[in-house]
């Protein structure tokens, strides 16, 4: 599934969506960074709570098909304008970390 | 490719947010350069850790990624306070970053395992005092 079709099928807010059509393959739940870069996989959905500039770096590294951002936390416009620069896809969800991956967890 | 292509970087020890621009960078470098995208993603998960270390650490450094037919290598190397214990440093989830860093999501001990994680080599050559040079290797 593309990451716009799991925004809208999901009913997440996109935040920043450079590259839309992207497809998504997994989900990796995680707020240590380095953590994330060790443990992600390339084409998952990462889910955060984490909201500082550096997630843009970590995704568009790792190379994760989107961020969503969990528990509705939300990103200054810095961070939407760098997402939309470097095609990192950001989409934001109002539930816990939990019921968001359990959302997609049959999409993805 | 016959000649090895060498880029140069300097990372900028005073602001964090901007940590990662030189891995940024060779990730496009890379691109271009028509390297596998699994290669790709190794090279600069390992060089970002390298260089939010320096910054953490070390208030900045140099980094230089060296292409040639058969290997992607790394050099970072800084004048901070260098490492005691390597070998503690080495292992996950020790860290000394401050508050300050972890709150931002890093500092959790698993920079230098990601690096040596995601390289085929890694040696890291530091003295307390004067500063740390890492060299890693990626295979093509």
């Amino acid at each position: 599934m593309t990451v716009s079709s799991l925004c809208s099928a999901c009913g997440f807010v996109p935040v920043a969506l450079p590259d839309g059509g992207r497809e998504v393959h997994g989900c990796y739940i995680g707020d240590l960074l380095s953590w994330v870069m060790g443990r992600a996989k390339a084409d998952e959905a990462w889910i955060t709570i984490m909201s500082n500039i550096n997630i843009v770096a970590v995704a568009s590294l790792t190379d994760v098909a989107c961020i969503i951002l969990a528990e509705g936390v939300a990103v200054d416009d810095k961070i939407k304008s760098t997402a939309e620069l470097k095609g990192v896809n950001i989409l934001m969800s109002d539930k816990a970390a939990y019921e968001t991956a359990s959302a997609i967890s049959t999409l993805v | 490719m016959s000649e090895s292509l060498t880029f140069h970087y300097d990372v900028d020890g005073e602001d964090f947010t901007s940590a990662g621009q030189a891995s940024v960078q060779v990730k496009k470098n890379l691109r271009r350069l028509g390297i596998p995208p699994e290669i790709i993603r190794q090279v600069s998960i390992a060089m970002y850790e390298g260089e939010i270390n320096m910054v953490i650490h070390a208030g900045g450094g140099d980094a230089d990624v060296i292409v040639s037919e058969d290997r992607i290598e790394i050099i970072l190397a800084d004048h901070g306070p260098g490492i005691a214990d390597i070998e503690l440093a080495m292992q996950e989830g020790y860290s000394t970053a401050p508050d300050s860093v972890r709150s931002l999501g890093f500092g959790a001990g698993m920079g230098l395992p990601n690096m040596k994680r995601y390289t085929d080599e890694m040696t890291i050559d530091s003295k307390v005092g004067e500063g740390t040079t890492i060299k890693m290797t990626v295979k093509l």
